[in-house]
């Protein structure tokens, strides 16, 4: 079972977003691997232990993202490589980058995250899947690996849905797939031998103009919002005059 | 003349309400363009009938049974084929669990630009310009959109425009005609026992903390749910605590939500949950610890036991609409 797995660097999911002059400052964040893609990781691992095979990474990014694949080693990927972009990349561009690195591979399992906490746009994946030419089952939250095949579950908004696929295949991580290890020491000794390579995006993909598709042109905070009411006095009463707020001056009761 | 084209989101047999929301905006912005809505799925019957006066042009509908249940491979090749029908120009989508997931495959054979999770769009000088959350909230991005066709799918609840014009549209609706092979099957799909509203397009959201101390202290939270027709929410504490499934965990990880009233309780209001929700509405706040972040967003503040606050809130709504 040869395993790719696609990930992110990210900024914290507890960083504070700054913006000045327009873009978004990445001064004082820390940089973690996309909590999606760790699921991914893990899960790849163990049916690599399971199974037989290999798990390689695959990332794309400025070159610190290569602290977040160094985790990923360390959790027990076999080897990497990394893509190198100083700009950023819309999906699509993304997706393109990824299927230049992997065409010429043999794999049996593509895993991913199903989205980043950044742009949070899931899309990637599916894009890649397509690109490849197979097929894909995305935000799963189970999964059993055989030989050719998968039944996965999938998280489908209140419903879950049960997918056998046919292998190849490129699998996308929910929260709930399993539980991510922590890199033991071991692990982390061990990941500072383990190969990566690295590539250029524009290496990769020439031919970025008739690729890239959509451009931020702004960036921009949400207007603060300002602390309100505190009830007072009997709870009996708060809770009455709270039902009586929502009712009468916010309409939404 | 542009063409837009609107894949209504169903749901069974019924139309999902951001469905009008994307007609009325495409209708807004595209005031003398052809307006096509295109539904696919099986006994599509009452979902056409509701189309017809939708204020489109035209209805396409592809019914089928193989479409009853969510098949990626299926819903792409009918909806690529609908793109590639149309000439379309524009062509959105709602931004919901088959949709996002069925668009970038769309989006990947057209070479298309996709925007996911649109809340705001605007188009002049021949170019899309849509607003969209980034870091699940807690900022905005407007991004430009390039080529044909442009592709988005759009937040519930979010556009704002004007009720479209009336007009009675042309219906064609035929069978699944595609030859595609299947490299995935959906074989079976169960119904969580949590879902009575879905989280995603709840007007009302009733969310549990750690202050919730375990999976039996949700039970009155379900009961305030129950009496608002609200759908239930959890901060990651509590899905990491075991408390609930994942699936209803709300914020950076997990789902955004932005409904009409959100009831946080036992909730302190890390960052990473105040993203995922605080484009809310109206958001009410029920904690222990009068110092808890949650306080500094929330309208209403109660500061108090939420094992005493919610059955308290949950009996006073009884009482008052049985006497309404």
């Amino acid at each position: 079972m040869d395993i790719i797995v696609c990930l992110k660097q990210t900024f914290d999911t507890e960083a504070k977003i700054t913006v000045k002059d327009g873009v978004i400052l990445e001064d004082d964040v820390t940089f973690i691997v996309n909590p999606y893609d760790e699921y991914a990781i893990e899960e790849a691992v163990k049916w690599r232990d399971e199974l037989g095979g290999t798990v390689t990474v695959v990332s794309i990014g400025k070159e610190r993202a290569q602290e977040a694949v160094k985790t990923a080693l360390a959790m027990g990927a076999d080897d990497a490589i990394i893509v190198t972009s100083d700009t950023s990349l819309d999906s699509s561009a993304s997706a393109k980058a990824l299927y230049e690195v992997i065409k010429e591979r043999t794999f049996d399992l593509i895993l991913a995250g199903n989205q980043s906490v950044d742009q949070g746009a899931s899309q990637v994946a599916v894009r890649l899947a397509e690109m490849l030419g197979i097929g894909h089952v995305s935000t799963v939250v189970q999964l059993e690996v055989s030989d050719d095949h998968v039944v996965a579950h999938r998280d489908a908004d209140g419903t879950t849905e049960i997918v056998k696929g046919k292998l190849p295949l490129v699998i996308t991580a929910q929260q709930g797939l399993n539980e991510p290890r922590y890199p033991s020491l071991l692990g982390i000794r061990k990941a500072a031998k383990k190969p990566i390579e690295w590539l250029s995006f524009e290496t990769l993909v020439p031919d970025i103009a008739n690729v890239s598709k959509a451009k931020e042109v702004e960036v921009f905070l949400p207007v603060a919002k300002e602390a309100g009411k505190i009830l007072k006095g009997e709870l009996a009463d708060q809770v009455h005059a709270l039902i009586d707020h929502l009712h009468a001056d916010k309409k939404v009761l | 003349m542009k063409t837009w084209l609107i894949i209504a989101d169903v749901k069974k047999d019924t139309l999902r309400q951001v469905t009008f929301e994307m007609i009325a905006k495409a209708a807004e912005l595209g005031a003398q363009d052809r307006l096509i809505v295109a539904a696919l799925g099986h006994g599509l019957t009452p979902v056409v009938n509701a189309l017809e006066n939708a204020g489109v042009h035209e209805v396409w509908a592809v019914d089928d049974e193989r479409l009853a249940q969510y098949q990626p491979e299926y819903y792409a090749s009918v909806i690529d084929g609908f793109v590639e029908k149309a000439d379309a120009d524009f062509v959105l989508f709602a931004h919901s669990a088959k949709y996002r997931d069925v668009a970038p495959m769309v989006a990947a054979r057209k070479n298309a630009a996709l925007a996911s999770d649109v809340i705001a769009m605007t188009y002049e000088d021949s170019q899309v310009i849509v607003t969209r959350p980034i870091y699940a909230g807690k900022a905005f991005a407007k991004v430009a959109l390039q080529g044909k066709p442009v592709m988005m799918t759009v937040r519930p609840n979010n556009l704002v425009a004007d009720q479209p014009a009336t007009r009675t549209a042309s219906i064609n609706t035929s069978a699944l005609s595609t030859d595609v092979t299947l490299h995935t099957i959906v074989q079976e799909v169960v119904e969580r026992a949590v879902a009575d509203v879905d989280l995603t397009e709840a007007k009302i959201i009733v969310s549990g903390g750690r202050g919730v101390k375990s999976a039996e202290g949700f039970r009155p939270l379900e009961e305030l749910a129950k009496v608002l027709h609200a759908a239930v929410g959890a901060s990651r504490a509590a899905c990491d605590a075991g408390y609930c499934d994942y699936a209803m965990q709300i914020g950076q990880t997990g789902k955004v939500v932005t409904s009409d009233l959100y009831i946080a309780c036992g909730i302190s209001g890390a960052i990473q949950h105040l993203a995922g929700m605080s484009s809310s509405k109206v958001i009410v706040a029920i904690n222990k610890d009068p110092e808890a972040p949650i306080f500094k967003i929330a309208d209403y503040g109660i500061v108090g036991d939420l094992f005493e606050v919610v059955p308290m809130l949950t009996e006073q709504l009884k009482q008052r609409l049985v006497n309404a």
